[in-house]
């Protein structure tokens, strides 16, 4: 390799050219496009009339002002119920880690739809969590917990905690349990320790998960829209409208950039004060963040907080030991983390209640959906299998999400081992724009999309939905292959060169079957991504070419009926199956 | 080197661990650990890895509680007690510095956890960092330091409290060997001259030797035999500390009136004081020599020399007996003296002073 180094720099990038391409195409041009359209009148002629559209009429500067605070509360909530979840699990053992992480992924890889469509039925005026209230005699009335700002939150915080706690738990793995154990030694009381030495040093991932849910919580529309009432309207829903009941595209595309500008100031704010190296899990910089007046300032106060902070739990502890005084003749019960324990499970049945609800309600013989159902029949599943419209749409998200995967792949992977192995310059800067579909609000990307197909006629195809749904599922084929390539140890290759292999045979004999996990997680990823997508599925299926999501969004903003139930335990069950699967192949390649 | 320190041996030991014991499921991590260290003690846990000598000191350290038995500091029965109530101070494998604290940060948190005033903390704090040589670093962050310098700042936040049993986590394993003898002696002079005690965990044997009053030797999650360095070398009390502690010939033999017979025409004379039997036999390397023709010894054994090996300071000489036991000679080298030339016949001979005997075990 060294030999031709020289001359083969290029070379170096022909495994990351197509993807670049690709993105280039349907995702960087559209977006460009969209900028240039929300600047054009009718008649082609440069004018900022959307924008002034956006600034005259306060209902705009509401429902903007409305998405930054719902998107800021659902950040609030989504932290403080993550952090003891994503905590608890960093210091457990490997083995209760991962058990306990099955179940706060399991919502991750439950369909948005079928979540949101759950909360719909525990949420109502008569659902289980009224009845369960009242029979506690905790309420009179049944409280409103749908329809309103209370159903929007808990179907955000719900859809956005997992994410939190995954980007907590990347910094908090990486935190020397051994640091605790010093602090100890030291002479530091739990709570002490806790707050001077573990809290500051999990602020990045507390930081970067914040920053992660709030962009990601900006372009929502389902949960508001199907959870949320009148007050809750967000700028996403307002830029459907705009498409495709209005078919005023300059204007929608100037609200997507106001909200593109929105989401960039923010990843700028995060760049100055913490600096974005963060995001990755890379420790704080020497410098970063703490340069300038506001970060020195803001750290003077925060090392008082959390001394204070320190200081009060070790009064409080100081004042249990007093009462039961710690002896050296047989262990303390170790109280705070049995509360800890019990709060953390509690937060989890949140998380997997709504999957689980489903499938019972999907056998009711009753006319509507209830929980827990009347009887048990089939019908809703005859219903399903017996309407066009829903096998049609089952049946296109499968070929979509197989396409999609292996579009993905035969991106991602070639660009992921460029990304890994070669050193060459530029890699932040396509690392950055390979990632960039995942962190600008969907919304956006879709609109961009939808203008881009309707010139090229791309709407309505299923080809569109493919490629459109790959934007989205390659940044995770590139994720989560560079993460396998991290761990594979390039020796062998190395090794297997040294003993004859050509470069082809090389990577079908020796490194594909080492990595082989790590491709299917990603193609499961790339497949679930589309399989549940319904932003862009929305623009560019246009009337005809359906999908599972689709399809149901269409049917839950009609009627909440049993059908719908049957529909979600039906993706529950093909989503399952397929991570199933994928994680009996691994397991058989990891035995041989 | 057992040099014997100025230290003034109280009858009351600063920390005792009586019939100590952990496991894990199944798994017996440390069995029945009786272990005393006196005031001002340097005392080193040594074993091969899973022998159990971190376990031992974690549990001393209260960071991880026995399965049974019990742990006295200071007179105080503390089996149970939390760490932060121990009174002691630890120094673990790879520092554990507060990577987002300062050097001065590091240093006051303990006395910042014991509320100690402000110009009380500044003034300890400075004292330490002198005591260390490092007082210029004050203000840096730990991963702006070198390996050596992070180590010494550790031990500076585990002095500036003065706890009264200092225990040690491999504090040394991360430096390369230089620096690591370097800070052997730092360690060891900053002990003398403070008078702590120190419970210090290490797998290596140069060190321990280096370092320790007496040194505690584990194996399989027990402890093998508590001595003073030489004790432990020149009278070892089992054949895995025989064997773990420098190079040794070991093999068994026939213990008959006072003659050892052992394979290969092995053979000791005028050995007293030990019943008749087979017995377990332990030479060390370094008491056996080349006998010239005609030169007689307490202990002699005779074959063909099978490789000389240079090493530097000292050269190894392997001899081959006739049932093909292979033993082994360490002698200092010369510049100008040629070793023995492989196929040569030789003969080996030491005194039988020398002679280690053991109950009989198999062979390791």
């Amino acid at each position: 390799m060294s030999a031709r180094a020289q001359p083969g720099v290029w070379r170096h990038y022909l495994g990351v050219a197509p993807v670049v391409a690709f993105l280039a195409l349907l995702f960087l041009y559209p977006l460009g496009d969209m900028l240039w359209q929300s600047v054009l009148d009718q008649n082609d002629n440069l004018t900022s009339e959307h924008y002034r559209a956006v600034g005259a009429n306060p209902v705009w500067f509401r429902v903007m002002a409305i998405t930054f605070e719902i998107s800021a509360w659902t950040t609030g909530f989504c932290v403080v119920t993550a952090y003891p979840i994503a905590y608890l699990l960093a210091t457990s053992s490997e083995g209760t880690r991962n058990r306990m992480l099955i179940w706060v992924m399991l919502p991750f890889w439950t369909s948005f739809l079928v979540r949101t469509f759950s909360w719909i039925v525990l949420l109502a005026q008569r659902g289980p969590v009224n009845r369960l209230v009242q029979a506690l005699g905790l309420a009179d009335a049944p409280l409103a917990l749908i329809y309103n700002f209370t159903g929007t939150m808990i179907g955000m915080v719900h859809a956005l905690m997992p994410l939190a706690v995954l980007t907590m738990l990347s910094v908090m793995t990486n935190i020397d349990p051994r640091l605790r154990s010093a602090a100890t030694t030291l002479g530091a009381r739990g709570g002490e320790a806790f707050w001077r030495i573990y809290f500051p040093l999990s602020l990045p991932g507390v930081a970067a998960a914040a920053l992660m849910v709030f962009i990601t919580a900006l372009g929502f529309f389902i949960t508001p829209a199907l959870l949320g009432g009148r007050q809750q309207t967000m700028i996403s829903q307002v830029i459907i409208i705009q498409v495709s009941e209005l078919l005023n595209w300059g204007f929608a595309g100037a609200l997507s950039v106001v909200l593109l500008g929105a989401a960039l100031v923010i990843y700028l704010l995060y760049d100055r004060l913490l600096g974005l190296s963060t995001l990755a899990g890379g420790e704080r910089s020497a410098t970063g963040g703490t340069h300038g007046m506001i970060g020195r300032i803001g750290g003077v106060i925060g090392d008082a907080l959390l001394a204070a902070l320190g200081r009060i739990c070790d009064l409080v502890q100081q004042g249990w030991e007093a009462i039961s005084p710690p002896r050296g003749d047989r262990p303390r019960r170790r109280v705070a983390r049995g509360v800890l324990w019990v709060c953390v499970l509690l937060l989890i049945g949140f998380l997997v209640l709504p999957a689980l609800i489903v499938v019972p309600v999907s056998f009711t013989a009753g006319q509507f959906v209830n929980f827990p159902p009347e009887g048990f029949s089939l019908r809703w599943y005859e219903t399903y299998l017996g309407t066009p419209a829903w096998i049609e749409a089952t049946f296109r998200s499968f070929i979509v999400a197989a396409l999609t995967g292996a579009l993905a792949m035969a991106l991602g992977v070639p660009a992921a081992f460029m990304l890994t192995r070669a050193r060459v310059p530029g890699r932040a800067a396509l690392l950055a724009l390979i990632l960039s579909p995942l962190i600008i609000p969907r919304i956006v990307v879709a609109v961009a999309i939808y203008i881009f197909y309707a010139r090229i006629g791309l709407v309505g195809t299923t080809a569109g939905l493919v490629l459109g749904h790959a934007v989205l599922a390659v940044p995770y084929v590139i994720v989560t292959t560079m993460a396998v390539l991290k761990t594979y140890d390039e020796r062998l290759d190395q090794a297997a060169a040294s003993l004859g292999a050509t470069r082809w045979r090389t990577l079908v004999h020796v490194t594909f079957p080492l990595i082989r996990s790590g491709l299917i997680a990603a193609f499961l990823f790339a497949f679930v991504t589309s399989f549940d997508e319904l932003t862009i599925s929305l623009f560019v299926s246009g009337g005809l070419v359906s999908t599972l999501p689709r399809q149901m969004w269409n049917d839950m903003l009609l009627q909440v009926n049993p059908t719908l139930a049957a529909a979600s335990t039906v993706m529950l069950v093909l989503i399952t199956t397929m991570i199933l699967a994928a994680e009996a192949l691994r397991r058989r390649g990891a035995a041989r | 080197m057992n040099t014997a320190g100025p230290h003034t041996f109280t009858s009351q030991p600063k920390l005792r661990t009586v019939a100590l014991s952990k496991s894990y499921g199944s798994v017996v991590a440390l069995a029945d650990a009786n272990l005393d260290v006196r005031e001002g003690e340097f005392v080193t846990l040594l074993g091969p890895s899973g022998s159990g000598k971190t376990t031992l000191l974690m549990n001393i350290a209260g960071l991880v509680l026995p399965s049974s038995g019990e742990v006295w500091i200071g007179g105080k029965l503390s089996t149970f007690l939390p760490a932060h109530l121990r009174d002691i101070g630890m120094v673990f494998q790879n520092y554990a510095l507060f990577p987002h604290l300062t050097v001065f940060e590091n240093i006051a948190f303990p006395l910042r956890m014991r509320r100690a005033p402000e110009a009380t903390i500044a003034k300890e704090v400075m004292r330490c960092l002198e005591l260390v040589r490092l007082p210029e670093l004050a203000q840096r962050l730990p991963r702006e330091l070198s390996g050596g310098q992070q180590q010494r700042i550790a031990l500076a936040r585990c002095l500036v409290y003065s706890p009264s049993i200092v225990l040690m986590d491999e504090p040394l394993g991360a430096l390369d060997k230089k620096l690591r003898d370097q800070m052997q002696l730092e360690i060891k002079a900053i002990q003398r001259r403070l008078g702590i005690t120190v419970l210090y965990v290490t797998h290596d044997q140069d060190e321990a030797m280096t370092m320790s009053d007496r040194v505690c030797l584990m194996n399989k999650a027990h402890i093998e035999q508590i001595d003073a360095p030489e004790a432990l070398y020149f009278r070892p009390k089992s054949l895995f500390a025989a064997d773990f502690l420098g190079d040794s010939n070991i093999f068994t033999a026939q213990l008959r009136g006072g003659r050892l017979e052992g394979p290969g025409g092995i053979v000791v004379r005028a050995i007293a004081g030990t019943p008749d039997g087979r017995i377990s036999t332990v030479i060390r390397p370094e008491s056996m020599r080349l006998l010239a023709p005609g030169e007689a010894a307490e202990g002699e054994a005779q074959g063909v020399v099978d490789s000389a090996v240079f090493v530097g300071g000292f050269a190894r000489i392997f001899v081959r007996l006739v049932d093909d036991t292979v033993l082994q000679a360490k002698r200092p080298t010369q510049m100008g003296a040629a070793l023995p030339i492989a196929g040569t016949a030789a003969r080996l001979g030491w005194p039988a002073a020398a002679t280690i005997l053991l109950p009989l075990e198999p062979p390791a």
